[in-house]
């Protein structure tokens, strides 16, 4: 899948089950957490979200800030990821 | 004793010893003190003077702390509040504590402004990480500016204010959901913080080698208490912001040497989902679970992960901090308990006539110490409600509103609240505070808002709601409702259209048939939309 793809199917996801459809306002690079769009549990929801979707596997020292914290990182995690699969 | 005395002793008899440790860096006794002299002169200066309310609006941080201690160092009172608290409710504490400075956090700043114009009583600011533009609305605003950025050349040791306090003056409002609907500010006084912490730090048997991890917000008391405690026996504390990341916090538990994790039962539900075995603990010796209580289940796995670690079940109300502890020696056998009252502290179950009741008889549970809170700021008569007359004159006892028996060695069990005020997560909320969000949509004829029963959170809130004749309303149009208006917790986990709601005899939804007809939906099939879990 196209990286601008996954980008745009992990905002709508973000925006959906987080921000209940308003979120005009969030960039691609703003923590997730710091900026109160998600807490712990939905991290998990979040990587729930991308084992099914994307078919991979996330280990629990993957779950880190570095990964998961804002559009950008989960669009770089998971092109890393994919990339690993195939 | 006062409060800002944890911070002041610890750096006399420990001036180079790491007293806090943040997501990056980590700071001596003597550095905290430094900086916090240096604000305390600040706020001074700006004109923060005794029995002020200076509110703090920071994520978990160095500053956070400093600002607790500066507010108490210049004879004020502090009040937390939640990072992500919305503009709306933020006006309002301002102007319900006629707060006269704030502690705040420049992209705070930036998002919310309703705060600056709209608080007549606020003269000063004290901004982190101050931007040009920041200054600029806060300069038009009349407002003093003052940029938290100068205490990085405080360690040059400025003294402190001079001091008036005494240990009867407040130190601290702590807010809560009120069943007005508007949160209320629970007035602790010095002596009533020193105490809950006196008794907390004895039963937990903190030392000054102990290194508290704290992953809860400053906001929240049991996240407050965690630095309190630390600064007062002269420990470290691991001040991270949340557990949303599990494994860097584990791997810091590991590398920091942490003897100390108090969690919540989410923490416990994720802990429990994880494979533990890659890392190790070989110094914590006890874990702390409060706000709701741990599942039984819950608790059977832990021992097990944990074999060398003490938990401790503690039940606690925001009114007095703590209520009780279970010794952990008793945790396997009597695990639904949350134990008895903490030392220095009274508790004891009464009848709707304030009888004191016997064992296994149903009644609400009232605490008797110099931990009880002197009331709710400027709220006199929700205040004579749970402040009642104690045994000797003059003295108040807490009625908790929570319904308790003990069984035959005095050990406390939780049954339910007596109001319709619904524990989650271990906050209270007030489910008139979430209809009235839900009220602000146009399109909405009724809401009732209800707490069902879960096993990790307390309660779940569940909205229900009729929507006005061909109004055109979803799911997530409640749910962005009300994560514009309140703060994360309060947000409904399950929101369920309804044609109608039950009504009582003189007109008002009954609440209780549809918490009735809810269970009984949630033991067959439900028909509701999950929402967001918190």
């Amino acid at each position: 899948m196209h990286t601008v793809e996954i980008g745009s199917e992990l905002r709508d996801f973000v925006v959906t089950n987080f921000l209940f459809g308003k979120g005009d306002d969030l960039s691609d690079d703003e923590s997730l957490l710091d900026n109160g769009v998600i807490d712990s549990t939905g991290v998990l929801e979040l990587v729930s979200y991308l084992q099914e979707r994307y078919d991979i596997h996330i280990e629990d020292d993957e779950i880190v800030p570095a990964n998961l914290d804002s559009i950008h990182n989960l669009v770089d995690f998971v092109g890393r990821k994919s990339v690993n699969l195939g | 004793m006062l409060v800002e005395k944890f911070l002041e002793e610890s750096a006399r008899r420990f001036p180079e010893k790491i007293a806090l440790i943040t997501e990056r860096e980590r700071f001596t006794y003597r550095q905290i003190e430094d900086r916090a002299n240096a604000l305390a002169q600040a706020m001074v200066a700006a004109g923060v003077s005794r029995g002020d309310r200076v509110v703090i609006v920071l994520p978990n941080s160095v500053e956070a702390v400093v600002a607790i201690f500066a507010t108490l160092k210049a004879d004020a009172v502090f009040v937390v509040l939640h990072a992500t608290i919305k503009s709306d409710k933020l006006a309002y504490v301002l102007n319900n504590c006629r707060a006269t400075g704030i502690v705040i956090d420049s992209a705070k700043a930036e998002t919310d402004q309703r705060w600056l114009s709209e608080t007549p009583y606020l003269r000063s600011v004290f901004i982190r990480g101050a931007a040009a533009a920041d200054d600029e609305a806060v300069r038009k605003s009349g407002k003093h500016l003052y940029s938290l950025d100068n205490l990085q050349d405080a360690d040059a040791c400025a003294a402190p204010p001079p001091r008036r306090c005494i240990d009867i003056d407040l130190a601290a409002l702590i807010y809560t959901s009120g069943s007005t609907g508007r949160p209320k500010g629970v007035m602790m006084t010095h002596l009533n913080i020193v105490s809950a912490a006196t008794s907390i730090t004895t039963y937990l048997e903190n030392r000054s080698d102990d290194v508290v991890i704290d992953v809860l917000p400053l906001s929240f008391d049991y996240g407050l208490y965690q630095l309190l405690m630390m600064f007062k026996v002269g420990g470290t504390l691991v001040l991270l912001n949340s557990f949303a990341y599990p494994h860097p916090v584990l791997q810091r538990i590991a590398e920091e040497g942490v003897t100390g994790f108090p969690i919540v039962p989410t923490i416990s539900a994720t802990l429990l989902q994880m494979n533990l075995s890659r890392y190790t603990f070989p110094k914590l010796r006890y874990l702390t679970n409060t706000a709701a209580a741990l599942p039984i289940d819950h608790i059977r796995k832990l021992r097990a992960l944990f074999p060398q670690v003490k938990i401790y079940s503690m039940y606690g109300l925001t009114e007095c901090k703590r209520v009780s502890y279970l010794p952990p020696d008793q945790i396997d056998v009597r695990p639904g308990s949350v134990g008895r009252g903490m030392p220095n502290e009274e508790v004891y179950i009464v009848d709707p006539e304030g009888n004191r009741v016997g064992p296994s008889a149903v009644g609400e549970l009232v605490i008797r110490g110099a931990n009880v809170m002197k009331g709710y700021w400027e709220l006199p008569e929700e205040t004579d409600s749970c402040l009642r007359a104690g045994p000797l004159p003059g003295e108040k006892v807490l009625h908790s509103g929570d319904l308790f028996y003990a069984d035959q060695d005095g050990y406390l069990y939780f049954v339910g609240r007596r109001d319709d005020i619904i524990k989650t997560r271990g906050e209270k909320v007030s489910p008139r505070e979430i209809e009235d969000a839900i009220y602000s949509l146009d399109s909405i004829a009724e809401a009732a808002v209800i707490g069902i029963p879960d096993p990790i959170l307390g309660s779940a809130i569940k909205a229900l709601i009729v929507p006005k004749q061909g109004a055109s309303v979803t799911v997530q149009d409640i749910l962005r409702q009300c994560a514009g208006k309140l703060e994360d917790f309060m947000v409904p986990k399950f929101v369920e259209f309804r044609p109608s709601l039950p009504k009582t005899e003189s007109g008002k939804i009954n609440k209780r048939a549809i918490a009735e007809a809810c269970s009984e939906a949630a033991s067959g099939k439900s028909q509701d939309f999950p929402g967001r879990v918190m």
